[in-house]
């Protein structure tokens, strides 16, 4: 059997002795997209700081293919890391430089490829993420919607393996998240890529999660697994149901029979 | 980690009026690609050609490298209006170049790097000039509104900025102070001591000494050291504020930000730089009557008794006035380069360093304007 993409052995996370989230547990397989939910405060963008290497667990593992990520030398770390591309909350580009000179820069830095080879790459990526002939505008110069995608065509710069979001669609409007949605699963699609995603917008969540972890504040640990749409259907925990229906199944005094007839209709 | 990579190879078939193109082995980042010059070359030429096909049987591992590589070819067809047959591409690839082609070109949207005649940068730096000029008196025009409004009792800050201010300014500062001071007072001494001691007026280190730190060195030196530690320290706060948008939050909320961010950091430095300006000039003294009583056999009695009788009362209030005076300047400068801070990391980076230097510039035309007052009225 192959190893999962990605697996998350018994971790903890804690900031000093405050715990964060304990007794860390799941796989993330080749292709999925994965969710990581939960309300607000309970530690997914720290989990995602332990995937991507920013931060090291208090407790336990994470194994990238059969690697484990914090116990590998500084090399072998920056290697499976160069595997990863990240794009942040606010697409975090450097604004000191235009979005050529962004996304170029890992690959100046990682490959050997020519200038030339890099501008064709540069200007493939943005026109992946609709932003042909941008490359010469600085972050500060376009909107938030474009700069969100041209975060995502520097995390892609190097082809990575597995694609990190954190709140994708944050600040983003409906229209503009669904589309960015839409990218996302093609990319997936075309690229064979993993996902990994971290949002509560559960119009995302429902759309293209394929698998998912749920995250809760109070027991400092998940307390659900599987693809989303499974555990609206399925799951008998509480808290769970109430984040997936954003609540509205207590306030109309239904109950967990009538949340299951009503997600399958 | 070194893999081996199957050979890059590009077959070109040429049936007739259509170009069969066999692309094989892995075509991925770290290869060597061959060189799609011939094949463009004569797409360009041959234009008997009006169909490309593809196959990639032999294809291993693909990425970006061959996505620039289709694109260029894809391109050159539309050019010269060949067909380019893409439906025996491996689906993902397919997939990725409707993504690509998806969203067309926005030709508006580049940028030509024209190159602008001289006598435009000319003009341009004469209008950046008057425009510098212009906004610093306007934040000067500003200062002085929130100044009345803070002499009417009606300017609006926290008083615990104040006392933070207070804290930064002063106290915290007082360590880089004393080790400055300390250390110019005892350059000042072994400067002037060699040269007296030619004549055995070594007793005289104590009057130069003495006056130099607190007619001129002390305060300036004070200045210089506050404009690179709470100058940018200005600029950099009240510039990540801008980037935040905290400011504009703050206006929203009906604060003046002349009033709630650099009044009190102005307050801060105007009551402070007196105090460290006259900590300073004690510090050099000390640190020239080292010298003196160390090397140039004069004792501490004599060199203090000596320093007392040379520094009169106006010294002493020429030296603080001028401290005062330069206060104002660095909050000034400091604050104006945080505020006209732009809305990026770099930005606040340059209100620093501009910060910094307009503090100098300022605190040295006002010191050498004033030491000439100071000689014409004889003070």
């Amino acid at each position: 059997m192959t190893p999962p993409c990605l697996a998350i052995k018994n971790m903890t996370m804690a900031y000093g002795d405050f715990i964060i989230q304990k007794n860390l547990d799941f796989t993330i397989n080749r292709g999925d997209i994965f969710i990581i939910m939960g309300g607000s405060g309970c530690g997914k963008s720290t989990l995602l700081m332990h995937l991507i290497g920013l931060q090291r667990p208090a407790k336990g593992q994470v194994f990238y293919g059969a690697e484990s990520l914090w116990e590998a030398d500084i090399d072998v770390r920056r290697r499976i890391l160069n595997r990863t591309g990240v794009l942040f909350q606010s697409g975090a580009l450097l604004s000191s430089m235009t979005l050529a000179e962004n996304i170029a820069l890992p690959l100046s830095q990682h490959t050997k490829l020519g200038a030339m080879r890099i501008r064709q790459i540069v200007s493939y990526k943005l026109a992946l993420v609709g932003l042909a002939g941008f490359e010469d505008y600085y972050p500060s110069e376009i909107s938030g919607g474009m700069q969100k995608r041209a975060g995502l065509a520097r995390a892609m710069a190097l082809d990575p393996e597995i694609l990190y979001f954190d709140e994708p669609s944050a600040g983003l409007d409906p229209i503009s998240a669904k589309l960015l949605d839409d990218l996302i699963r093609s990319l997936r699609d075309n690229l064979g890529s993993t996902v990994v995603m971290v949002t509560h917008e559960l119009a995302s969540i429902f759309a293209i999660g394929t698998n998912s972890v749920f995250l809760d504040s109070e027991t400092k640990t998940m307390i659900a697994q599987g693809s989303p749409k499974q555990l609206l259907s399925e799951s008998i925990d509480p808290k769970v149901i109430r984040f997936l229906t954003r609540g509205e199944m207590e306030e109309n005094g239904l109950h967990k029979t009538n949340s299951q007839e009503h997600s399958e209709s | 980690m070194i893999t081996t990579h199957q050979v890059c190879e590009i077959k070109i078939v040429q049936q007739e009026a259509t170009l069969a193109l066999a692309l094989a082995g892995d075509w991925v980042l770290d290869a060597d690609t061959p060189s799609l010059e011939p094949l463009l070359k004569q797409m360009l030429k041959d234009s008997s050609i009006n169909r490309l096909v593809f196959s990639t049987d032999a294809l291993g591992r693909w990425d970006s490298l061959l996505m620039t590589d289709l694109i260029r070819i894809i391109d050159r067809g539309a050019h010269e209006g060949i067909e380019v047959d893409l439906s025996t591409l491996p689906e993902g690839i397919q997939g990725l170049l409707s993504l690509v082609y998806a969203v067309p070109e926005r030709l508006d949207a580049k940028r030509h790097d024209t190159k602008r005649p001289w006598l435009e940068l000319i003009g341009d730096g004469a209008i950046s000039a008057v425009h510098e000029v212009s906004s610093l008196l306007t934040f000067l025009g500003e200062t002085v509104l929130s100044v009345g409004a803070l002499v009417r009792g009606k300017a609006r800050f926290r008083m615990i900025d104040l006392w933070i201010n207070i804290q930064d300014c002063g106290p915290s500062a007082v360590p880089i102070i004393t080790l400055i001071s300390f250390l110019i007072g005892l350059i000042l001494a072994f400067v002037g001591a060699i040269q007296l001691a030619l004549f055995g007026a070594q007793i005289y280190i104590a009057d130069m000494v003495g006056l130099g730190m607190t007619r001129e060195m002390g305060g300036f030196m004070a200045a210089i050291i506050m404009s690179g530690r709470t100058g940018a320290a200005f600029a950099a706060q009240l510039g990540t504020m801008q980037v935040n948008s905290e400011i504009d939050a703050l206006k929203t909320m009906g604060f003046k930000p002349m009033e709630f961010l650099v009044l009190p950091r102005m307050l801060a430095l105007i009551l402070v730089m007196p105090m460290l300006c006259f900590y300073a000039d004690l510090m050099g003294i000390i640190g020239g009557s080292l010298v003196t009583v160390g090397f140039f056999d004069v004792s501490v009695l004599e060199y203090f008794d000596r320093t007392a009788d040379a520094i009169h009362l106006k010294d002493l209030i020429v030296g603080v006035t001028k401290c005062s005076v330069f206060g104002v300047l660095i909050a000034l400068s400091g604050c104006m380069r945080g505020m006209q801070c732009g809305r990026s990391a770099s930005a606040v980076g340059k209100a620093a360093t501009s910060a910094v230097v307009t503090c100098i510039v300022f605190i040295v035309i006002a010191d050498s304007t004033m030491t000439l007052i100071c000689n014409r009225l004889g003070v």
